[in-house]
């Protein structure tokens, strides 16, 4: 009970303390303190919850017991991390969307191509790619190919459609200032087309962060070496080891966080020039 | 060598539509020679614009003939013969105003001690100097126009073409930018044909005036300037720049009533 009395007070505080905080003028402290104390809040409010009435850590450990796990853990969360994120997403990431750029370039050329195939990629990327998960698995093999096939193909379709999009999207006069200047295709695309195309790519490119990381860990459930974030989610799961999945799950969310977080950044520092990175 | 800079021999353009054809140019017959100062005037539809985008081959004639330094527009433009100037700046906001005016530097392949000296030399041309390194969105919209305009010059074509340049900006900043085009024009010597629908900005500028009515685009009426080429702003207040005006505006009105 205790338990419970003293996360309502605290959450009670933490409410008022923000409510404080954001009545005042934004600056760097108060915008790291809010959300910072919201989330600790949350954190605190699940811990209490979950000792006040007893949960079965089954159900659901308290926040406590998953970092207990996870410091104690760090290797095997590690090796994980890095058979999945790096090995799996990682370079399925770099892959697709790499691929999809070249041939967003070429249909951009291509009438054909932007006719025949991109309704085709409007179809496939609305499509649950990560039920191809155990063909590709039966394609690829157990270890990290596979999975990096998965994401592939998840991320290939929305990058390809926003780079297409981006590539259109300088507006006429721009292009006509290109042709008085007689500017041959390749440094109309390098010096108007591409820069104007970023915002669009990088659009993509975040879309595509989450799908890999999901994909990655996903595709492990249809069959993996014994090792993956994905693999060790499913097998923990099967050993009621609850705190062990959150802990994984954990690493997921930092990895997909700081992934996003860093495209992000590179996206202000690529197209700082567009009203919205403006400021 | 010729004179002439631009002819245009029956020169007429029809747009397929929805509705029908359009005629946005009919028989357009005119020469301009070295060293003038043109400028196109009339209502909106009335072809100017076509028309001047039909000498640097951003359109393409649906009948007779022009040629931009006795060959085709098409020709003029791959041997980069003129400079565009068009109604809104158009900077490209991921260069900087330095940048941008060294695009067509880098693109005609111009060395870099040279695009960098150009650069500077048009800045001074435009007065702004200093502001190379700023980004198009830090500046005023007459500040951008007149970036645009160095972009136009800092390369060496003898023709400049601009469309209603001026267009967007308040009356005084468009006094100043007029003031300073003349000069600009006066130090450069190049031909210039300039869209407008301001008749005060066209009889200040111009050797020639150019009166177009609409429906179908074609020209109502050549007035010949005799205003000197030394031309303060309060010439706008002498008998000849009021009678030229004049003749302008029944120009337009004629063109108006059988329109």
């Amino acid at each position: 009970m205790i338990w419970i009395v003293f996360v309502l007070v605290f959450w009670i505080a933490a409410w008022w303390v923000n409510i404080i905080l954001t009545a005042q003028k934004p600056n760097r402290l108060n915008a790291f303190a809010v959300p910072a104390l919201f989330g600790i809040t949350l954190l605190l409010l699940w811990e209490g919850i979950v000792r006040g009435f007893g949960i079965s850590p089954v159900l659901l450990p308290p926040p406590s017991a998953i970092a207990v796990t996870f410091s104690q853990n760090l290797p095997i969360l590690w090796e994980d991390f890095f058979q999945t994120f790096v090995k799996g997403a990682l370079s399925g990431y770099i892959i697709g969307c790499g691929a999809a750029f070249l041939v967003a370039v070429a249909v951009d050329r291509s009438p054909f191509l932007q006719r025949g195939l991109l309704p085709v990629g409007n179809f496939v990327a609305a499509l649950p790619i990560i039920g191809l998960a155990p063909i590709m698995v039966m394609w690829f093999g157990f270890d990290w190919q596979s999975k990096a096939a998965v994401v592939v193909a998840m991320v290939f379709f929305p990058v390809l459609v926003n780079t297409v999009q981006g590539l259109q999207a300088s507006d006429a006069m721009q292009r006509d200032l290109m042709r008085t200047y007689a500017a041959s295709y390749p440094q109309a695309l390098m010096k108007l087309r591409l820069p104007a195309a970023m915002p669009f790519i990088f659009n993509g490119l975040k879309i595509a962060t989450t799908l890999a990381l999901i994909g990655a860990i996903v595709a492990e459930f249809f069959g993996s070496p014994i090792k993956g974030m994905g693999f060790r989610i499913s097998t923990e799961v099967g050993r009621l080891a609850l705190d062990m999945v959150w802990a994984e799950i954990a690493v997921a969310a930092i990895a997909g966080s700081a992934f996003y977080g860093l495209v992000a950044l590179l996206e202000k520092g690529v197209t700082f020039w567009h009203p919205s990175q403006r400021g | 060598m010729n004179d002439t800079v631009i002819s245009a021999k029956n020169l007429s353009l029809t747009f397929e539509t929805n509705d029908g054809p359009v005629h946005a140019l009919k028989d357009i017959n005119l020469d301009i020679a070295k060293g003038e100062f043109v400028s196109f005037i009339g209502p909106s539809g009335c072809g100017k614009t076509t028309f001047l985008r039909c000498m640097a081959d951003l359109e393409t004639p649906t009948g007779g003939e022009i040629t931009v330094n006795g060959v085709t527009p098409r020709e003029a433009r791959s041997s980069r013969a003129y400079g565009y100037v068009f109604q809104a700046a158009g900077l490209y906001p991921w260069r900087t105003i330095g940048g941008n005016i060294r695009l067509p530097l880098e693109i005609m392949g111009y060395s870099k001690e040279d695009q960098a000296k150009r650069v500077q030399q048009v800045l001074e041309l435009v007065e702004l100097d200093g502001f190379d390194r700023k980004f198009p969105w830090q500046l005023s919209g007459g500040m951008q126009q007149r970036a645009s305009i160095a972009r136009a010059l800092a390369f060496d074509a003898d023709i400049l073409l601009m469309d209603e340049p001026f267009g967007a900006l308040d009356e005084i900043v468009r006094d100043h930018l007029n003031e300073q085009l003349l000069a600009l024009w006066a130090r450069t010597e190049k031909t210039i044909g300039f869209v407008t629908h301001s008749i005060p900005e066209a009889v200040y500028l111009s050797t020639k005036i150019v009166v177009m009515s609409p429906r179908p685009g074609r020209i109502a009426d050549v007035i010949g300037s005799p205003l000197p080429k030394e031309r303060p702003l309060d010439i706008r207040d002498s008998p000849e720049f009021i009678e030229i005006a004049h003749r302008v505006r029944d120009g337009l009105r004629e063109g108006h009533a059988d329109g």
